[in-house]
């Protein structure tokens, strides 16, 4: 489909994407769980009239406020970056992706920016029910994009409901309930936007921590910990459940993406589960080397995962590239032929309908479409194209599987010392609370990690590989981009993060 | 319901949507116009504050209706966004850098420990509101002068000039429409401002800003116009969708629709209204008078360019590559889907004008906002 593939400029493209959405992330989770934090805390308010609540609301608000904005900034980017960089991803499957990024902005988007004006000017300007009806509705309103993002991302890792109109050259859409409510997009919703709770519940500890080791708004910092510790907990369970789920979708759907998460070469029946691993980094696909330098193995358990069934057998990396005939399981290679098939008859079908030579088309579309769903594999050179870099997928599984473990417990201990008042005398908690911020955060982008860079090559799973999704730009031009948006990014943050110090310094007394 | 409209009855509905979508944009950049003036009108630091705190309760909803617009053309029109955006690049690229620095610019600029200094981030202000905004006009100057583009046999994009897409901006044409929308929105913002503010000084100051600057905006809008209808245009051939070039194709869009051509003087006398509202009389609420008028000049500029048959995004190099809302469109199916979608248009109007009257019942004074520690 395109003639020159310069493999240059998609990485630059993919590393550009990469370092924006890791920015953007560092923020909307933030805002996810932070909105929903100040709604409790403002209608603990109204409905206790204490204006100590007030004056906690506003603080958080504050705070809220210097993510939001920084949060708007790197996020515009990533909706037009779809068209800049990835122009032939955006025909090619426009007709599906642009709806839910246009519903997103509709439903979601508006009422942020409304509310948002509301929730920050209008404590003055409008009653407090409508105040706090506001401050419910940016909540409200920033999970909702998350819901349409998600969608939409979910479609790219499970593409369903549509199919491919040949004289276009695009897919189309074909059932929009089956896009909007497939099981992936669905459990990766719940999976994102719970470990946003928890992640914004971390940051309340952080700071209300930080507070209580120099001994300073102990009252507020401790009011802030119940909500933010109850929340953070239920949001950190769910975080563990979801992610089991969203786990078992991976290895229906994404067989490959469980693999490499895995580090799993050999597919076997049980297959356990490596709980701590080193990996051999001179282990490729096919050879004899093991995978592992060390690996200690709960057994049985990813059949468990992958299948809900202990004796399950789970495809490995050789298998899904090979083939395995006895589990009848195709490997890339065959995948490859079929799909250069559908490419060519893709070809020969255009070229048909120029000439008006309909016998030939008819023939060549028959080709195609017995051979379509294969189509993204006839643009891969060779079949260990379509496996991931395995050993950033799998620590980056184990990193953000451990860390959501550690806090479930960090949760429990602290909401047990906030029940025995003893809070402020645990030192060494608190430091480990005020730092669990950050630990956070490498949770959140090992997690993207997993499942952006365990896609790879798809931009579309089996359908569109990233080197046929790009712009036809010269590489110079992408990476010149990288660098405006690196330093520009990274000017902001620095921004964002002394404001914050500062603000959170100052405290709540300076409202 | 809308299932049952033909496919070319819901493009031209999509249309309509999404380039009301736009000229809500256009009406909504009294935002960044009045940015503009925070540095070319003198003001002392008071003023300075009251401009900066009125602009920065809309900034977003200005924002958002343009991620909105993207939005709606990505989904209605896919093949006008892959081609435009992945083609004209660094003339996207660059207009998008000027919103990102805006969105930082109200909450930090005076926020303690803000790293740039208050200086950039008004500067960042600057930028958006001027550069950002002539982009943007040089941009949609394009879909009457056209672009360097050819789409091949799979309708990927391939654009022909180095510059991609900024070679736009020199065109005398595409500069004079993004001067003309720069000077709008300054007219614009003045307008919005003096009506939203509680102080006298400043609202005398704004009311005569927005005459000189609509005086300003006049020579390019009135360049724009007469060449608009004095230019070749790109038709398409109804029967079999080719495109070639007319002579006077706008112009003769606007005498086969009249009703866009009234749509257009009537836009453009409600404009000239407002501001001689404020200018002469001593009301403050010519900003209402004047938006519509900028909804409805910027809806019949966007339907000379996509109705009548014409092709709305063309291709200099390649007249058969050019883009119309027949070719550019998404499916029957998924257009259906987001006319449904788009019913709650209404609900979303309605509920952003309850809270923006609710919001901007009182005037914003001085007082209020040095009450309150969080103005910007």
């Amino acid at each position: 489909m395109i003639e020159q593939i310069d493999l240059t400029m998609v990485n630059w493209a993919r590393a550009t994407f990469a370092l924006t959405a890791m920015y953007h992330w560092i923020f909307v989770p933030l805002t996810l769980g932070l909105s929903f934090i100040c709604a409790f805390f403002e209608s603990i308010y109204v409905k206790t009239g204490d204006e100590q609540w007030k004056k906690l609301t506003r603080f958080w608000m504050t705070l809220f406020g210097i993510n939001f904005a920084i949060g708007v900034a790197t996020g515009i980017i990533l909706e037009f970056e779809f068209g800049t960089n990835w122009s032939n991803y955006s025909w090619m499957v426009g007709d599906i992706f642009g709806v839910p990024l246009a519903i997103e902005g509709l439903l979601a988007f508006f009422l942020e920016a409304t509310f948002f004006a509301v929730m920050f000017f209008g404590w003055n300007r409008v009653s407090k029910g409508a105040h706090l009806f506001s401050t419910w509705m940016v909540a409200i309103g920033s999970n909702l994009s998350a819901v349409w993002i998600l969608v939409a991302n979910g479609w790219m890792q499970y593409p369903v409901g549509m199919k491919f109109n040949p004289d276009l050259a695009r897919f189309e859409m074909v059932d929009f309930l089956a896009i909007a409510t497939s099981p992936v997009a669905i459990s990766h919703f719940v999976h994102v936007t719970s470990a946003a709770f928890l992640y914004a519940s971390l940051f309340v500890v952080a700071v209300s921590s930080w507070y209580l080791l120099k001994k300073r708004h102990l009252q507020f910092a401790k009011r802030s910990l119940t909500v933010a510790c109850t929340f953070g907990l239920l949001a950190s369970l769910f975080v563990a459940f979801t992610g089991d789920e969203h786990a078992f979708h991976a290895a229906d759907v994404q067989p490959m993406k469980l693999a490499a998460m895995e580090g799993l070469y050999q597919g076997e029946a049980p297959t356990g589960l490596v709980a701590v691993g080193l990996m051999n980094f001179s282990k490729k696909p096919g050879d004899d080397q093991d995978p592992f330098i060390f690996e200690v193995k709960i057994p049985m358990a990813l059949s468990l995962l992958a299948n809900r069934d202990i004796d399950s057998f789970v495809p490995g990396i050789d298998d899904l590239v090979y083939g395995n005939p006895e589990k009848n399981i195709m490997g890339v290679e065959e995948k490859m032929v079929r799909g250069k098939l559908a490419v060519a008859g893709l070809g020969e079908y255009k070229a048909a309908k120029k000439t008006g030579d309909d016998l030939a088309a008819g023939k060549a579309l028959t080709l195609f479409e017995k051979n379509s769903d294969y189509l993204g594999y006839g643009y891969l050179d060779y079949a260990e194209q379509a496996v991931p870099y395995v050993p950033l997928i799998f620590y980056s599984f184990r990193v953000m599987v451990s860390l959501g473990t550690f806090f479930i417990f960090l949760f429990l201990v602290y909401l047990y010392f906030l029940y025995k008042d003893q809070l402020e005398k645990q030192a060494l908690l608190l430091k480990l609370g005020a730092f669990s911020f950050f630990l956070g955060l490498i949770a959140h982008e090992a997690g993207w990690i997993v499942t952006e860079v365990g896609r790879q090559p798809w931009a579309i799973q089996d359908l569109l590989p990233v080197s046929v999704a790009r712009s036809n730009l010269d590489a110079g031009t992408v990476e010149v981009t990288f660098f405006m948006f690196l330093i520009l990014f990274t000017a902001l943050l620095i921004a964002e993060l002394k404001i914050m110090t500062k603000q959170i310094s100052i405290g709540p007394e300076g409202d | 319901m809308f299932g049952s409209l033909d496919w070319s009855t819901l493009q031209q509905l999509w249309w309509l949507i999404a380039t009301l979508v736009g000229s809500l944009f256009v009406f909504l950049t009294f935002v960044q116009g009045g940015q503009t003036l925070l540095l070319t009108l003198s003001l002392s630091e008071d003023e300075k504050v009251l401009v900066v705190n009125s602009l920065g309760r809309k900034w977003e909803l200005t924002f958002t209706t343009l991620v909105m617009f993207g939005g709606a053309l990505f989904a209605a029109f896919p093949l006008f966004y892959a081609t435009s955006f992945g083609g004209a690049y660094w003339v996207w690229i660059l207009i998008l850098f000027t919103f990102i620095i805006q969105a930082v610019s109200y909450e930090y600029r005076r926020k303690p420990d803000n790293f740039l200094g208050k200086g950039v981030y008004d500067a960042f202000l600057f930028i958006n509101g001027s550069v950002g905004i002539l982009l943007i006009g040089a941009a949609v100057g394009t879909f009457f002068t056209g672009s360097n583009f050819t789409l091949n046999d799979y309708n990927l994009v391939f654009w022909d000039h180095p510059l991609r897409g900024l070679e736009a901006a020199f065109s005398f044409f595409n500069l004079s429409f993004g001067l003309f929308l720069v000077f709008l929105a300054r007219t614009l913002g003045a307008l919005y401002l003096a009506n939203n503010l509680g102080h006298e000084t400043l609202v005398a100051k704004l009311k005569n800003s927005s005459f000189n600057n609509l005086l300003c905006a006049l020579p390019f809008l009135l360049y724009v116009l007469i060449r608009l209808v004095m230019m070749d245009g790109y038709a398409v051939n109804p029967v079999d969708g080719t495109v070639a070039m007319e002579a006077n194709k706008y112009l003769h869009n606007l005498l086969q629709m009249p009703l866009n051509l009234i749509l257009l003087l009537v836009g453009l006398v409600l404009v000239v209204l407002g501001v001689a509202l404020n200018r002469f009389t001593a009301s403050v609420r010519g900003i209402w008078p004047s938006g519509l008028g900028t909804v409805l000049t910027c809806l019949a500029i966007f339907f000379m360019a996509g109705y009548n048959n014409t092709a709305f995004y063309p291709s200099k190099i390649d007249l058969g590559s050019s883009l119309t809302i027949y070719n550019a469109s998404s499916s029957h199916y998924t257009l259906t889907i987001m006319s449904y979608v788009a019913l709650l248009v209404p609900f979303v109007l309605g509920y952003i004008s309850w809270f923006w009257r609710q919001m901007d019942s009182k005037k914003l004074t001085l007082e209020e906002l040095n009450a309150d520690k969080k103005s910007y």
